[in-house]
């Protein structure tokens, strides 16, 4: 069956080379022409921006001089997701197999796996597997440890890392596939994205489906493979539905958007349409708030999370997150004040697009979604009283 | 010839000195910390030795001047 997770029940911990290779037969050899199919499978990458991954592949493979490199993006640095570590820890080898394609369509001399330091299971079953793979597919792989920083994962932040020991983004030009690892043309993919790639190889078309993680207020908060029909209330339904009454819930994670939990019921979550309503499905996350959080509370304790995980780099995003997350703060603990909410308003548009990386751009998305979804509770919070004796 | 150029700030390399908008207010405003905002439309004629300026000016050499065509490409 077309699709990730198709085979062993995840609980049985990695796939071996044997189940693996009898399920779905051996990787099939690819040539350039498999930069035209990969083109018009429409695969995009898992960042926010849905990058097509055909025109990622043709860049790096106008530059590349039998040197170029690819990066197994598994640092999976948003708190809330699960599904890249569950990927790595049970599909391991239908992500080093789109990795080994990668490598010879675009004449690589090197693959870097990229693995989150907190994900050991992850680690153990991508090195379980890469231990089965043939001595030149070996020869061709080196490790490296992803610090767990929100803006690891970031494409500029992976290479700078494997290039210097630090992980934080750079400016971009020089782009990865004109200068990334070790100043080579260099190709980063999220981890589902090369599973979905080594489908592809193998079926000719990609599976059509996407991995996402249901968490916050659900019964069975975990990792489900969803078809492009599938909708917000489907998962959470899936997900055993939700515990008591729900006000929101969040798509795509932190730097997704905050929708109505009764309005985003039938969406689709299906990459393209999402994005043409201005959401975007991101890594994936769909984050159901509990009936007893606050939303003001909780947007504030979030954007505090995000303007710690500022790289500190650039004016903007240090300066402004950390305002816009200290007012969040203030009316979170003192009450609404007009003055707050005109101040967030105002810093959100200064400081949107003015970074050297997404990480700005994400967490405006979320914040002036959480702005217009919770209008009526940012309009009208007052501090919570603290009951002294249960 | 016809060509638009625009101005481009190196976001790691800028401090917020902020000399660039005392040289050009018409193309540069600065934000609550002091950090360059610049206009997306690009440089008028008459504005361009000035921008010229800022870039050389700039103590961290965090200013360019683009051709406005140039496309962006990004993604993960």
């Amino acid at each position: 069956m077309n699709r990730l997770l198709a085979g062993p029940s995840p609980a049985a911990g990695a796939e071996s080379a044997a189940s693996h290779i009898g399920r779905l037969g051996r990787l099939p050899d690819a040539g350039p022409h498999f930069i035209d199919t990969l083109t018009q499978s429409r695969i995009v990458g898992r960042g926010g921006a849905g990058f097509a991954a055909g025109t990622k592949w043709r860049a790096v493979a106008t530059h590349s001089r039998d040197n170029a490199v690819i990066v197994v993006n598994g640092a999976e640095g948003e708190p809330q997701s699960q599904k890249d570590r569950l990927l790595m820890s049970t599909r391991p080898h239908l992500i080093l197999d789109g990795a080994f394609i990668a490598a010879r369509v675009l004449r690589a001399r090197g693959v870097m796996l990229y693995i989150g330091e907190r994900h050991t299971a992850a680690r153990d079953g991508m090195m379980r597997a890469l231990a089965e793979r043939s001595e030149p597919e070996r020869a061709l792989v080196a490790t490296q440890t992803a610090p767990a920083r929100y803006v690891a994962g970031a494409e500029s932040a992976a290479i700078h890392l494997i290039n210097e020991g630090v992980a934080t983004p750079t400016t971009m030009p020089p782009f990865p596939f004109e200068r990334g690892v070790d100043g080579m043309p260099t190709l980063v993919h999220n981890v589902e994205t090369l599973a979905q790639i080594a489908l592809l190889a193998r079926h000719g078309a990609p599976s059509g489906t996407s991995l996402i993680t249901v968490a916050g207020a659900v019964a069975k908060k975990g990792v489900l493979e969803v078809d492009s029909e599938t909708t917000v209330g489907d998962v959470i339904k899936l997900a055993g539905g939700t515990e008591g009454w729900s006000r929101a819930v969040l798509i795509g994670g932190y730097f997704g958007a905050w929708a109505d939990t009764a309005a985003a019921w039938d969406l689709p979550l299906d990459a393209t349409g999402l994005r043409n309503r201005g959401l975007s499905l991101g890594c994936g996350v769909i984050g159901v708030l509990a009936s007893n959080r606050c939303p003001v509370c909780e947007v504030a304790g979030i954007m505090h999370y995000l303007a710690n995980e500022s790289s500190a780099q650039c004016g903007p995003c240090f300066f402004g997150l950390r305002a816009l997350a200290d007012a969040c703060g203030r009316i979170s603990e003192k009450g609404t004040s007009r003055e707050d909410i005109a101040r967030l308003n105002r810093w959100a548009e200064q400081v949107r697009a003015r970074g050297a990386c997404r990480h700005p751009d994400g967490t405006i998305m979320f914040l002036q979604s959480a702005l217009v979804t919770f209008a009526p509770e940012f309009a009208d919070h007052r501090p919570h009283v603290t009951k002294l004796a249960a | 010839m016809n060509r638009n150029f625009v101005l481009a700030v190196d976001r790691i390399k800028c401090d917020g000195r902020g000399i660039c908008a005392e040289l050009l207010p018409e193309v540069i405003r600065l934000d609550d910390w002091g950090y360059p905002i610049i206009a997306e439309d690009p440089i008028p004629d008459h504005l361009l030795s000035l921008a010229q300026r800022a870039v050389e000016d700039c103590p961290v050499l965090a200013l360019a001047i683009r051709r406005a065509d140039k496309a962006k490409t990004n993604g993960n």
